[in-house]
């Protein structure tokens, strides 16, 4: 195989070179000037085997010598004046020499690229398939034509079809520094359809190029705008999906709140706190269980809700209760237990922020094309919301107790007087929003740094969405969050992540004058105050 | 009557503080070793400010049951107007050396002044905004949110929300307010040298009296007519429509004057920290202003200056020896103002006072909520 590639090759060069079981033209290598040089690394690319590319690598390295006296090619280190010399296949020392006695292979900037792009392309030829595509993605960087042949060999003898699909685009880059009009266009038809970046780099460096067929000056036009389009709507899609996933984890951060504030007008200023825990809880259990596995995730959110919850239920005992029907004492009380509990953890688990481990199933991401891919962590983030949002649908609307905690938001007087025990209710449904809340931190993990400040970052946030969705009712507080969500992440590209979230401080605090009980308002006398 | 007295007490420590630095550091010779140090009269200054900030806060939550957790926003802006004409005046001795432009603006590569700081090299002007910026975000605001109606802990939040945005917002080095390391490095005031001792007492005297005249201005307007409907206003705001008052316009005017009186007290406290920065936006410092005031008695003025000065002192003392503790004490007296003084120190010294002389004490604490 090797000779007959080497034969074909050897024809279309002015020095005609014989491959043998080893290099012989070391000499001829070493004498050539740097202009020569370049169409040794030419004739050199087109041959596969692993000597060849020993030789690639150390002429890269800057450590292959001629060696005169055996009349072959080494390895040469330079230690003091004297170069320490070693075979280039099994790199055992065959001694040293004075540098007048050998000849280095030189190189310059030039050469070295080359060098780069071919040994780049003969990576293609790895069996390890990640090995491989990180060469094309190296090649795709900067396409040179002179890899063109062997591209095109490794393409026909490519099996995974992901990675043809890459070389093709990748070939397709490397036709379009071709002069001649036929390769570009087979060029241009190549890369139709694909959306990576270097795509549409090299589309625009392309139609700068004056000398083009007017033909293919309207192909590519096409094709460029085709590729712009499309990066707009799926770029629509990507933020779409960033949305969704920072609404739902406002929307286990705000559904707690929207219960808690519902069910006993209370403002919880500690109800990011609460998550804060459940994030930490988290991180805690990963101390034990092996964070890799999903069955510490799995376990961190029962374990997250029991937690956040049962210090929900405290607080409620110890201090809210005292301060039913002074709302604004409440507010700051909860505010001081939230100071109290951040400083708790900083004190127990350091200032830093901990680093919660992904499972191996949720790292990763599913790459539907160059411009929008699905990450694992942030799809779980909607499941999860989404399975919450049942649950607690079912629970309000299907149980007893989710009756009570009705009946309790629209008429706490009446619903004592029919015999509901409100005072426990308080406590259970504290419970219930603020074990939510550790929920939350758990998805939360996934996605952030576990820090003390964890909670005050999402608090502001979430009361924005119970103050936008209304009180007492779940949908309220669903397409407040996720439109919130939404609108934070379609705005960032315009305006910044900063402005983005100005923006929308300052609508709501617009739309509050117009609807001060929040879009899903509830209606009748529960509204009254 | 004692109530009165404790009351006269606060009132006659802050005259006697601004006598004694008057005539130790100002009247009488060095050489009498009577004269306090920069370092205290900076401190001292410091808590004035704060207490001016306090009685700002208690007028509007104290007398008119509007919690604002965005005070601290009216603080920070009057400090910036003081703080950009302190820019001004630094002039060709910043480190770049530009006539015109402060440093950060030098260092943005920016080509001119922005038009927002016209007129700052001028005292009268940068005097003027002190008053002028925080009144108008309060009257903005104000008109807004009273006239719709939105009171209560919506109203708390959207406060908070409010300071929270201008906080997002003066990090941005866009904005022009020198972004996240803020305004600083100021060399003199009206031609004086602020690092010079003369300065600093000066500074102190102004914040003592700033104060006095505070407490002074709401404790008169609390006592007219205006005042009475204020409270009435607190107390239930629906009866007091159905009166026939145009409730929106009372609480709007409170709050507008207390947002100018913060502004001022920002004004005094930048020129003697010498920093003024976003960080002073964040909600937990507006937050922080609600627990001095709740702590030295919510609905007394004299009560709430005395909480600013004794929370503040202990955050100095736990600041600078256990500073882990001080968020555990904070968090503490949150819970423990609420729970067992609702009406805060003084009112809970009154009450003490009245038992001893076997009376019952007054019920005044379910009316505040």
């Amino acid at each position: 195989m090797v000779r007959v590639v080497s034969f074909i090759f050897s024809l279309f060069f002015v020095c005609e070179v014989v491959y043998g079981q080893t290099f012989d033209q070391g000499k001829a290598l070493a004498d050539s000037s740097l202009k020569e040089k370049m169409v040794w690394v030419e004739k050199l690319a087109s041959d596969d085997s692993e000597e060849t590319t020993r030789i690639l690598q150390h002429w890269l390295d800057g450590i292959l010598v001629y060696w005169p006296q055996e009349n072959r090619l080494v390895r040469g280190i330079k230690e003091g004046r004297r170069y320490q010399l070693q075979d280039l296949m099994t790199e055992e020392a065959l001694g040293t020499a004075a540098s007048r006695d050998i000849d280095r292979v030189k190189t310059n900037n030039s050469l070295r690229s080359a060098l780069k792009q071919v040994l780049g392309s003969r990576q293609l030829a790895s069996s390890d398939r990640d090995v491989r595509l990180a060469a094309i993605a190296e090649l795709k960087r900067r396409p040179d034509y002179k890899v063109l042949l062997l591209l095109k060999k490794r393409e026909a003898a490519e099996q995974d079809d992901q990675i043809a699909r890459q070389l093709s685009e990748l070939i397709g880059l490397v036709l379009l520094e071709s002069t001649e009009a036929n390769e570009q266009l087979e060029g241009l038809q190549r890369i139709s359809g694909e959306l990576s970046p270097e795509v549409k780099d090299s589309l625009s460096r392309f139609l700068l190029n004056p000398n083009l067929d007017p033909q293919v000056v309207e192909v590519a036009q096409r094709e460029l705008e085709g590729i712009t389009r499309s990066l707009m709507y799926w770029g629509i899609g990507q933020d779409l999906f960033f949305g969704l996933s920072l609404g739902s984890v406002l929307l286990l951060a705000a559904i707690g709140l929207a219960i808690t504030f519902g069910v006993m007008g209370v403002i919880n200023m500690a109800h990011g706190e609460f998550i804060m825990l459940g994030a930490y809880t988290t991180f805690v259990i990963q101390q034990w269980i092996p964070a890799t596995s999903m069955w510490s995730l799995l376990i961190s959110i029962p374990a997250a809700f029991v937690v956040s919850g049962t210090a929900g239920i405290v607080l409620e005992r110890l201090v809210i209760r005292h301060l039913y029907g002074r709302p604004l004492e409440t507010l700051l009380a909860t505010f001081g237990v939230s100071l109290i509990l951040q400083q708790l953890v900083r004190t127990v688990f350091g200032p830093l922020n901990q680093s919660v481990v992904t499972p191996d199933l949720l790292s990763g991401a599913l790459d539907i094309n160059a411009a929008f891919s699905v990450t694992y962590n942030r799809l779980f983030v909607i499941a999860f919301a989404l399975c919450v949002l049942v649950t607690l649908w079912a629970v309000m609307q299907r149980t007893p107790f989710g009756m009570r905690v009705r009946a309790v938001t629209m008429n706490r007087g009446m619903a004592s007087s029919m015999g509901v025990q409100t005072k426990r209710l308080d406590a259970l449904a504290f419970g219930l929003g603020s074990g939510i809340a550790g929920m939350g931190g758990v998805a939360l993990s996934q996605l952030t740094n576990v820090g003390p400040n964890l909670g005050q970052s999402y608090i502001v946030d979430s009361f924005m969405v119970v103050v936008f969705g209304g009180v007492g009712n779940l949908f309220g507080t669903v397409f407040a969050a996720l439109s919130l969500g939404v609108a934070n992440k379609i705005l960032e590209p315009f305006s910044g992540a900063v402005l983005a979230k100005i923006l929308i401080l300052v609508f709501i605090i617009l739309f509050i004058q117009k609807r001060p009980r929040g879009l899903f308002a509830l209606k009748g006398r529960a509204a009254e105050d | 009557m004692i109530g009165l007295r404790l009351r006269q007490l606060v009132f006659a420590s802050i005259v006697a503080l601004i006598a004694y630095v008057f005539a130790a550091n100002v009247m009488l010779p060095a050489s009498m070793g009577m004269a306090l140090d920069s370092y205290s009269l900076t401190i001292i200054g410091k808590y004035l400010c704060f207490a001016m900030l306090a009685v700002a806060l208690d007028l509007v939550w104290g007398y008119c049951g509007i919690l604002s957790l965005g005070h601290a926003a009216f603080f920070s802006l009057g400090g910036y107007a003081m703080g950009m004409y302190l820019m001004r005046q630094i002039g060709e001795r910043g480190t770049y050396g530009h006539p015109v432009l402060p440093d950060f603006m030098v260092f943005l590569n920016w080509e001119q002044l922005p038009w927002f700081w016209y007129g700052f090299d001028a005292f009268w002007f940068a005097g003027l905004m002190i008053f002028f910026a925080p009144g108008m975000l309060a009257f903005v605001f104000g008109w807004f949110a009273f006239r719709s109606r939105v009171s209560g802990v919506y109203l708390s939040i959207i406060t908070q929300a409010l300071t929270y945005a201008l906080m997002l917002a003066f990090f941005r080095n866009e904005m022009g307010f020198g972004g996240n390391n803020g305004l600083t490095d100021f060399k003199d005031l009206l031609g004086y040298p602020l690092a010079s001792n003369g300065v600093r007492v000066w500074l102190m005297l102004a914040s003592g009296l700033a104060l006095l005249l505070s407490l002074f201005l709401c404790q008169k307007l609390l006592a007219t007519k205006f005042g009475r409907v204020l409270v009435a206003v607190r107390d239930s705001e629906s009866r007091t429509r159905f009166l026939g008052y145009r409730v929106e316009h009372f609480k709007l005017f409170a709050f507008v004057m207390s947002a100018m009186i913060a502004g001022l007290a920002g004004a005094l406290y930048v020129p003697q920290v010498g920093i003024i920065n976003p960080g002073e936006f964040s909600p937990l410092a507006s937050i922080e202003v609600v627990v001095w005031v709740a702590l030295g008695g919510r609905g007394s003025l004299y009560g709430a200056a005395l909480g600013a000065i004794v929370v503040n002192a202990a955050k100095t003392f736990f600041t600078g020896s256990y500073p882990e503790a001080w968020l555990f004490f904070l968090g503490a007296m949150f819970v423990i103002s609420t729970l067992y003084l609702p009406r805060g120190i003084l009112g809970a010294l009154e009450d003490l006072a009245q038992q001893v002389k076997g009376n019952a004490p007054k019920l005044s604490t379910e009316e505040l909520s």
